[in-house]
Parts: C-alpha cells; structure tokens; sequence
C-alpha cells in the first residue's frame, strides 16, 4: 500500500505564514461578507436562469490581499507558498461560501503549474494580476477521465483551430481565460483561449447552487495561435494528472470549511431553540448526529491536511492522499449538508435560512471532480489492484 | 520542548543529552536489541483480556525492562520513580509502537491509577504507589461500574462507613478486569448517601492481600465464553485514612481526572505499546489486511477482492484508519486543530468503532468461513468472528460510544448536558 511511508513533520508542513494567512482570512471574510450580505447578494432571486452574480469589488479585493498568487510560482510573480498554504486559505473561502471564483482559479493555476509552455507562464502572471481563469475538461457526461473531451483541435497555417462543446465549465462566466482539453490525432492537448475570442460561445447552466456559476463552452471553429497549446497533444492527460491531486485538495478545502460552518451554526441553533421546555442540543437524537459531523469533518480534514505535505513532499503518496481525502469530504459533506437542513427543523427548509446556501454549495462540490463511491473504485485499483477477468464469463 | 531538570533515569544506559532526538534514538536502539522473544503460548488482544499466570509473567517482565530501560514513566518524576523528563513519554510510545512491541500489562495502575494518584495524592501516597504501578511490581484493577452504575457512573452504591478511625466497606463492582490478578484497585465508593456526585469518595484498596478478609473476586464469562472480566464483592474490608485518595466527599473529581486519562485526554501521557495502528497491529487488527484476506477468500465464485461492494467497504475502512492516523497526528499540534480537546476526546471512539467495523467487514469477507469458532481445526485466515465480538467490550468499555459522543457534544460543542 502506498501510503505510510514518508515521515510526517509535527506541523505538516504549516508554517507560522500559513497559518497566519489562514487567521486573516477567516477574520477579514468574516467581516467583508457578513451572512445576510452573502444571502443577499446571491439569493435575490429564485429564477434558476437569473443573471451570473460577481461582485468586483470584492474580487478585487481578493486579488490586492493576493490570494490567487499564493499558489503561483515566485518566477511568474506569485507567492509560490506550499500546497498547505493554500488548503487553509480555501478552508476559508469555503467557511463563508465566497461568491468568487477562487477555487476554479486555483484549479486552473495548479494545471497552468504542471505544463513548462511560456504562455502558460505569462497566464500564471495574469493571475497574479487578477484574472479568473477555468479549464474546461469536461464533457458531455461529466467525465474525469483525462483523456474524454467533446473538443476536438486541428493545425493547419500555424494556427490551430478548435471546434466542441466543453461542459459543466466552472465559473465559466466569471473566467476571462479558459484551459480547454482538446482531442488531436496524437492525443489530447490543452489549449489557452480568450474567452472573448471570436467564435467562443457562453451557455449558463441553471444550476442549483447559488455561490458560483457554470456552463458550458461552445468552440465554433475558434482559432488560437499555436503558441497557445500548453500542454501537446498526448502530453495533456499528462498535466492534468499532475494537477489533479492539487484540484481534488482544493475542492476538499472548500468542503472542510463550509461544513465547518454547517457544524458550528447548527450547533447554536442546538444551544439556543427550545423545544419541549430544552435546548435542543439535549436531546441525544439531535446530539450525536452534530458529534458525527464533527467526526466526519475532522477525518476530512485530518486527511486534507496530510495529503496537502504529501503533494509538496512525498508526491509519490499524493494520488492516494488526494483522493482519500476528496473520498472522506464528499461523503462527510453530503452528510452534513443534509444533517444542517433536518437539525434547523422547518426554519432549515426555506429559502430565507443560509443553511440552504451550503446545502447546495456543497452538493455541488460533492461530484466535482468525482464524488465518494468513484475516488474508492478508483482507490481500489492501487490499494487492491485491477479486478481480474472473469475466466470463462461467456460460458 | 520541554526538558526537565530532575535528575537522571531510573535505570539503564545513561543519557547523552536530555533532547528529544536523544531520547528517541535511545528508545530506538534499545528496542532494536531487547524486545522479549515471541512466547511460546498465546497471548490475549490486550491487556484486559490477560487470562493465565504464564501471560501476566511474559507481559509483567517486559514492562519491567521497559521501565528499566527508561521507556515506561518518563515524565514523571524521579522522586516517584519515574524518568523525570517532560513530553518524552510520547516519543517512547511511538518507538514502542513502530518497534512492534508487546503491550503493558499493568494498564489500569499506568492509564488510571498513577495519574490519578499523581494529581490528586499525598506525597506518601505518590511515593508508595506510583514506582510499583511503573515496574508492573504491583497490578492494579479498577473499581468504578456496578451492576446498577454503568454509564450513569455516580449512582455507585458501594458504600464506605465510617467506624471509628476506619473506612468499612460493602458493596459489588462488576467488569472488573484484571481483578483476579491485581494487588490493588482504585475504587470509588458513597461515604454519604444524601448527595449523589458529593457523596462519592476515591479509595486505593488491597484486593490480593485481603482476598477472603471483606474481598472475594468471581470470574464473569464473556459472550466471547472468554475470561478476563470479573466481579468483586466487598464484605467488610476495613482500611484507615492512608486508603483514601483527596479528601472524603472529592470521589466524583478524582473519577474525572481517572476517566480523562482513560480516554487520552489528560496532561500526563499514558505509556503504552501494540495498542496503536500504525504497523503490524494495522495487518492483525485493523483494516490493512483486509486486501490479503479478500484476495485469499472466494464470493460468488470468484476472489472477495474482485466483488465491487467488497471494494468499496474495504477502501472506506482503509480511508478512516488513513484518517484516524493523520487525527492522531494533528492532535499533537496546536496550529492544526479548532478546539484544545476536540481530537483528544474522539480518539477512544474512532479507535474502538473502526477496529469493530473492520470486524464486521472481515466476517462479510470470510462469508461461511466466519461462523466457525476460532478453535475450530485449520481455521487460517484469523479469528475475525471472534475479534468482532470482543470489539463491543472495546465500544462499551471506559464510556460507551453513547456517552463518548454526550461528552463531544456537551464539552466541545457546548450542548445541552443530557441528564
């Protein structure tokens, strides 16, 4: 089994910086994005179709704390702190349910980091500057395998010409820059396109949660200079490998902090509403399911923690690590998520409550990059090998 | 780190330095050179399960030359016959640990009886009991449940009088392990039954010497059919003032501090060996052989391991003993965690529900393999059926899963207290 085998520091590699980074997110998000500011600012409609909310303001303000550059690399102009750093931060911007698009920022970074392309390096440094950016990897059925895609790529003249559909695209209104996966005769690529490029067509998704947007992107023949492949054909299923750990820690980070939310606020409410003459929190059947979801996120995070040193240190553990830990906070997540509703009672059901902002935050974070059951049947492969052929199956 | 400036070892090799580095590697070369040879009789799960004469001798030596060696005790003092260093001992557990060695038998007298005695003893109590609970020179049991005072622990009944200068004392404590080898028990017992927690009061009482003189101690069979559990009945046993721990009335606050050593979360560290995951307990007790045993178990025609449900269920054990491991982890690091006493209070609960989960998930494996009792001839893959019975001694044991997750609750998330 591929995992015990480095020596883990006391501190996982979380230095005074990271944790110092982490206190001050918590305490400025805390302040910049009370919870009736969030509900008011993503819950003013219940039309699924409603326009994409992003407050630049606040973005803005993201970006002058640098918090986009804290994973990219001191050479592009970033901070280049280790993945620990980040994981503390996106704990943070998961406690409050930041409306911005961070996470799929940092995903796309993490991809950008695994390919040595120039202009993946001069995007790196239009991060640090603030622009969002997201891949678009997915496709039709919502596969993580790295080698599925609906786009395909063709070079003719030095130019290279994309044409597909990319699905379930994070933040795909927000991102100014896309990191498509693109199918050539050779292999799948990755590409950088302009999302204002000509040709480029943005479809919102109605999707059920209300801190982020989705959609997918429809390439009708764009054209990109041939500069703009990162990652060659053959060679992208490669980056994204790479990354990927990255990605899955940094969707469980998320997890982590907003069901540390759900946690903290459903235990308050456990404090304080009285029924049958006590708080509810007396009562054992409301009692031990909020210490479960303690349990729960603590695996989670434990496991977010250790993979985290284990991509920085030990990258030959970090497949495994990553997707325990994206294993351990999906399922964790679902069972607070629904925990947080059924514990607030009637209150928990309506749309004027914030528990229902990360109740759908956190499905939403449950699949993205493959939920529990496939991070096991996947786990399973290295920790139990391949399943054998049945012999003789057709008889 | 902390380093004491109370002097030397007890015994042993000298030390270089007094640095945790130091420390540590003379755990480590110590244990390269004495761990005891395999016995050659079996020997029990753990140490409340100790059955026979020739196990509690093996098992009492080692913790002997571990103590001697320095390993056992270290941070407490010299002057009570400890190693008189700080924050060692849980460096010596962890070579203990990944060294594979045996664990201690004396694991009432170090997890419960010597902290106890430490926090809340006169000086000559601590220096009449804590050496012997050290060198395992003097077993001890301990006497807390009754028949009608499980997890409602200050509904003790057994009661203490006052008769003259003496302490007369009548009652039934039950689950008693270690009872039929122990010299001494920690015992909590009513002085007053006019208030419930205040009437409590905290003894440390003969069982050895004064079997049949106010002691008699009945072996309890297990649902195992295993022994290890035990009654004690107190029949007038008249002990002086030298046998009570802290003042009359102060029973309920030393069971505190008992129970919060128990469950790991006090601030002296509890030695121990072979009772941590990490390494071959992991293989024997835990999930991590769970992979071998699929593959050498065949289901519906072909190997366990090759079933998807059987995946799944293996690989989410495999996630939470990962997990379990990385919490302990954290738990020695303040930055890393929310709460002071959030992953210490969970430890005895994780711990005892996935090595019973992981039972469970054996015996699914084993299909019909699993209803045969482990001493049936040529059984080989374990003795998981058995392993899951006794795993609810483990749930049950030192606060049930139940009142584990009322403490979780109520001490760190500030619910409601269920009583």
């Amino acid at each position: 089994m591929p995992v015990h085998t480095a020596i883990r520091p006391d501190d996982l590699g979380f230095s005074d910086e990271a944790a110092m980074l982490k206190q001050t997110a918590r305490k400025l998000l805390a302040r910049r994005l009370p919870l009736e500011q969030l509900h008011k600012h993503v819950a003013g409609t219940i039309d699924p179709t409603r326009e994409c909310v992003f407050d630049r303001d606040l973005w803005t303000e993201v970006v002058e704390l640098g918090w986009p550059a804290v994973a990219v690399p001191k050479a592009c102009g970033g901070f280049g702190m280790p993945l620990c750093a980040m994981v503390g931060l996106l704990e943070e911007v998961g406690r409050v349910a930041l409306p911005c698009p961070l996470v799929a920022t940092f995903c796309a970074t993490a991809v950008l980091r695994s390919c040595r392309a120039p202009s993946a390096h001069e995007l790196l440094k239009k991060i640090v500057d603030g622009t969002p950016v997201s891949l678009a990897i997915t496709n039709r059925h919502g596969s993580w395998d790295h080698e599925d895609t609906d786009v395909r790529v063709r070079a003719s003249a030095g130019l290279l010409t994309l044409e597909g559909t990319a699905h379930y695209v994070q933040e795909a209104q927000k991102a100014e820059f896309f990191v498509v996966k693109a199918q050539a005769a050779e292999g799948v690529g990755l590409y950088i396109v302009d999302a204002r490029a000509p040709g480029v067509r943005i479809v919102p998704d109605a999707i059920v949660d209300l801190t982020r947007d989705q959609g997918q992107v429809d390439f009708g023949g764009v054209t990109v200079p041939a500069h703009a492949c990162i990652a060659k054909p053959g060679e992208g299923a490669k980056a994204l490998a790479a990354a990927w750990p990255a990605m899955l820690l940094a969707v469980t980070a998320d997890m982590v902090g907003a069901a540390e939310w759900q946690l903290q606020t459903t235990a308050e409410y456990a404090r304080t509403r009285v029924q049958f003459d006590r708080p509810l929190g007396f009562f054992q059947a409301v009692k031990h399911p909020l210490v479960d979801m303690m349990l729960a996120i603590d695996e989670a995070r434990s496991l977010l923690y250790d993979a985290a040193w284990a991509y920085d240190h030990a990258p030959e553990e970090t497949d495994v690590c990553a997707r325990m830990a994206k294993a351990s906070a999906s399922d964790m997540a679902a069972y607070c998520s629904g925990r947080s509703v059924q514990l607030h009672g009637g209150i928990g059901f309506t749309w004027e409550c914030a528990v229902q902002l990360y109740f759908k935050r956190q499905k939403h974070n449950e699949v993205l990059f493959g939920d529990g059951s496939f991070q096991r049947a996947v786990l399973a492969e290295q920790l139990l090998g391949p399943i054998a052929a049945v012999a003789g199956a057709e008889s | 780190m902390g380093v004491s400036t109370l002097p030397h070892a007890p015994v042993g090799e000298p030390l270089s330095s007094c640095d945790d580095t130091a420390f540590r590697m003379h755990c480590r070369t110590w244990l390269a050179g004495n761990l005891p040879p395999p016995p050659n009789f079996g020997l029990p799960v753990s140490a409340i399960e100790i059955a026979s004469d020739e196990q509690l001798t093996y098992l009492r030596n080692w913790q002997r030359a571990a103590y001697d060696a320095g390993l056992v005790g270290c941070d407490y003092p010299a002057c009570y016959g400890g190693g008189g260093r700080t924050d060692c001992q849980a460096i010596a557990n962890e070579e203990l640990r990944s060294a594979g060695a045996p664990y201690l038998p004396n694991i009432v007298g170090l997890g419960m009886a010597a902290p106890a005695i430490y926090h809340h003893g006169t000086e000559a109590q601590k220096r009449r009991f804590i050496p012997g609970i050290l060198s395992a020179d003097e077993i001890w049991c301990q006497g807390f449940s009754e028949p009608g005072a499980g997890s409602d622990l200050a509904n003790v009944q057994a009661f203490a009088e006052r008769r003259d200068d003496r302490w007369v004392i009548h009652g039934h404590k039950v689950w008693t392990s270690l009872a039929q080898f122990a010299d001494w028990m920690i015992l909590l017992a009513r002085t007053d039954r006019g208030h419930k927690y205040r009437g409590l009061s905290y003894f440390l009482v003969p069982i050895a010497a004064a079997l049949g003189r106010g002691v008699e101690v009945r072996p309890l069979i297990k649902m195992t059919g295993g022994l290890g559990f035990n009654e004690v009945l107190f029949d007038g046993l008249e002990v002086g003032d030298d046998a009570l721990l802290d003042q009359p009335g102060r029973g309920w606050s030393v069971a505190m501090t008992t129970l919060l050593h128990e469950r790991g979360g006090g601030p002296l560290v509890t030695p121990g060996a072979g009772v941590g995951l990490a390494g071959d307990a992991s293989q024997t007790r835990g999930p991590g052989g769970l992979p071998a045993l699929a593959r050498s178990c065949v289901r519906a025609g072909r190997a366990a391991a090759d079933d998807p449900v059987i995946r799944d269920k293996i690989v989410r054990l495999l996630i939470r003993e990962r997990g379990f491991l990385a919490t302990e982890h954290r738990a020695g690091h303040p930055v890393l965690q929310e709460h002071p006493q959030r992953l210490q209070l969970q430890h005895k609960l994780l711990l005892s529900e996935l090595l019973q989960d992981t039972a469970r998930v054996a015996c699914e494996i084993q299909g019909m393999a699993s209803t045969l009792h482990r001493s049936h001839p040529g059984l080989v893959a374990g003795e998981w059926s058995h392993k899951y019975m006794n795993s609810y001694g483990f749930t049950i044991a030192a606060g049930t899963s139940e009142v584990q997750r009322n403490i979780l609750g109520e001490r760190v998330l500030g619910l409601a207290k269920s009583k």
